[in-house]
């Protein structure tokens, strides 16, 4: 079955005007992955692992009351890798740390995403010229959404799980993000 | 109740310790030998009542380790810098004032972990910020490492 | 037979009590703790190292990321040792300027303290009201230099911009709200019977104890000992201000976190006083564009939020520094951790470490 925004395959199986505008309106056909995408993408858990800085802005002020990262259903941060989506790397990862950033990502299982919060977590940020810190969250993990920022406003970090959300949804996310 | 000053202080301990150097901020430098004794007279002498160590921390000069010590009295308001100079690099130690301030311990081990200077006597000396295996001691002038620059 | 193992469990540097990346190893014999050992370092960045590199005035931002909750107090800190090592005598409007913004920095710290300290304790909603209120002080953060958490605002001399308009005015609005929203914690927090179950009695430190572990701040205040340095060693203008030092009676948890609300308390009094005190005038002094102070060592403490913050910075005469050091409060608190929690349960370390309320980028550096 070809499905498209326009043709509803009820329009191959009758003529009546009205029963094909209610079908329409009414039953929506789907493969099966992308209503699948559509629950994943609305209900995000996150795994609460904060590393520096950019956790108190990035993890504990997106939830309070006035950034509110809860409106969108994000709010359940979970302390268990087994039970969480969405690492947020929030903070600068050194090389004492590596380890456990690998393994608690591998611990999280299938479908998983990681969101890296700050210029830390993107490219080793002020601290990329010492001895001890690993240049990126890159190095280590796969990630989907960079948020820059020293630390980025909470606003930021919500502006970052909704583009996660339309990746997850399979929109383009560079043209929906303006 | 008013205590002694510190130049009285200084004067007195000059006396009593043939070693030591003081200069003209009121920084005392001790020889490592005498540090323990020193250590303990300022700080069970109640006229000089030293009772709270609050920084220790080390410098790496071209020629020499230094050990730097800051007390505060907190009967009188004293405040002392006291410092120890290690000559020898290649091996540096020095004694631990574990005995006398359990706040010297997490101290002690930060300075073996970022310097490499040995404190003798030492319940515990460990790495303590850096991985145990780490090669090298950071905060030494002539460690070399590659940053994450690109 | 029935025989007893002991185990070792990992508390570990993912977990939601511990504050950030910080790992203690826990030799258990059933609940009960007989060895815990902290392990900390997971977030050292090496800054004491990395300011070798930097110029005086580059190395403002990176006292901003230390403690980062309470970032006004270690940029004063660092900006005041250099003002000793140089010198230089710093205006009056931007010494009463440091002062509000370093209570706010305090009360910024100590309501996340608070916060965080109730949802270890189990009860997420004192968080959300703490973090309500913390949003208004970084709205006027915000206002004053441009950003929320970060600010290296103070500059070697003075401050880097004088207030916008209408700043005092919004200050006084929030010191005439706040003393009602203490009021609210208190009856949500601090009365709660769970809460007082759990942290009074528990951890107790004597003060002789305090005092041989170099233990400082609302910990050694919470103990019994009058250590205050904005009263005991009077620096910036705090000598002409009228506010009290609490202290605690039990040495327990609940003493360390009653003396914190209390500090809150009079932190709103001193930017009262301050705001009504403020002098016109020039907001920095005559500082060379390129900084190169002279020879030699100097060290300075503070009253940081979480206790005696100290620079020790070693100067050569280049516009770069020897050596920076930085007497962490946070990391030698937790130096008494592991005494501190033989003989309790795995539930009161976290009201312990709770209590001792430390910030992991000032831990490690």
């Amino acid at each position: 079955m070809d499905l498209t925004k326009d043709s509803h395959p009820v329009e191959q199986m009758t003529n009546d005007a009205k029963v094909v505008d209610q079908f329409k309106r009414t039953i929506y056909l789907a493969p099966l992955e992308k209503l699948l995408n559509l629950a994943r993408g609305y209900s995000l858990w996150p795994l609460g692992f904060g590393l520096a800085c950019c956790a108190i802005e990035g993890l504990m002020c997106v939830q309070d009351p006035r950034f509110d990262l809860a409106r969108f259903g994000y709010e359940v941060l979970r302390t268990s890798p087994r039970q969480a989506d969405v690492m947020v790397v929030a903070g600068t990862i050194t090389k004492k740390m590596a380890p456990y950033v690998v393994r608690l990502y591998e611990q999280m299982s299938e479908p998983k995403w990681v969101i890296a919060v700050g210029s830390c977590a993107i490219s080793g940020g002020p601290f990329v010229d010492s001895y001890s810190v690993v240049p990126g969250a890159e190095k280590l993990v796969p990630v989907d959404v960079f948020v820059p920022g020293c630390p980025p406003r909470p606003d930021a970090v919500i502006q970052a799980f909704m583009m996660l959300r339309d990746k997850i949804h399979g929109k383009v996310v560079l043209s929906s993000a303006r | 109740m008013p205590g002694k000053e510190m130049t009285v202080i200084i004067e007195e301990i000059r006396e009593k310790f043939a070693g030591i150097d003081v200069d003209e901020k009121m920084t005392v430098t001790v020889p490592a030998a005498d540090l323990l004794s020193l250590m303990r007279e300022l700080k069970e002498n109640p006229e000089y009542d030293f009772n709270f160590l609050t920084s220790l921390t080390a410098v790496d000069y071209p020629e020499h380790f230094t050990v730097v010590y800051n007390l505060i009295s907190f009967r009188h308001g004293h405040t002392l810098m006291v410092k120890v100079k290690i000559e020898d690099k290649e091996e540096p130690a020095a004694p631990s004032l574990t005995p006398l301030w359990g706040g010297a311990n997490w101290q002690e081990r930060e300075v073996y972990d970022l310097f490499g200077i040995t404190f003798t006597g030492h319940p515990n000396l460990r790495r303590i910020l850096l991985d145990d295996d780490f090669a090298g001691y950071p905060l030494r002038k002539d460690f070399e490492w590659e940053g994450g620059r690109v | 037979m029935m025989q007893t193992q002991e185990i070792t469990l990992n508390m570990g540097p993912q977990h939601p009590s511990t504050h950030g990346v910080f790992h203690i190893l826990l030799k258990l014999d059933h609940e009960v703790i007989r060895e815990a050992t902290p392990i900390c370092g997971y977030l050292h960045r090496g800054i004491e190292k990395l300011a070798e590199a930097r110029t005086y005035t580059q190395i403002i931002p990176y006292t901003d990321r230390m403690d980062y909750l309470a970032a006004m107090l270690n940029n004063t800190g660092y900006c005041m040792t250099m003002e000793k090592l140089m010198e230089i005598e710093v205006p009056e409007r931007a010494e009463f300027i440091r002062v509000i913004c370093n209570e706010l920095s305090r009360i910024a710290s100590h309501l996340i303290a608070i916060g965080t300290y109730s949802v270890d304790i189990g009860g997420i909603t004192g968080f959300m009201y703490c973090l309500r209120d913390r949003e208004l002080v970084m709205d006027l953060f915000e206002e004053i230099c441009g950003s929320r958490m970060t600010f290296s605002y103070m500059r070697i001399g003075g401050v880097a911009e004088d207030m916008p308009e209408g700043f005092l005015e919004k200050v006084l609005k929030f010191v005439d709200y706040m003393p009602s929203a203490i009021d609210e914690y208190d009856g949500l927090i601090t009365g709660n019977e769970i809460f007082q179950a759990r942290t009074k009695h528990v951890g107790i430190i004597p003060p002789e104890v305090a005092l041989n572990y170099s233990l400082s701040g609302p910990i050694l205040r919470g103990s019994g000992v009058d250590w205050d340095l904005r009263k005991k060693r009077p620096y910036s203008v705090y000598d002409r201000f009228d506010f009290e030092v609490p202290l605690g009676t039990r040495h327990d948890c609940f003493d360390r976190f009653t003396c914190r609300m209390k500090e809150m308390r009079q932190s709103l009094r001193i930017i009262r006083q301050a705001v009504e005190q403020m002098p016109e005038g020039p907001v920095m002094a005559k500082v060379p564009k390129v900084i190169k102070p002279p020879a030699g060592d100097v060290y300075l403490e503070i009253e940081g939020a979480k206790g005696m913050l100290g620079y020790y910075i070693v100067s050569d005469g280049s516009n770069k520094p020897y050596r920076v050091h930085v007497r962490r409060p946070s990391y030698i608190n937790l130096g008494y951790l592991s005494e501190l929690c033989k003989g309790w349960k795995i539930a009161d370390v976290v009201a312990i470490l709770g209590s001792l309320d430390i910030v992991l980028g000032e831990v490690d550096c």
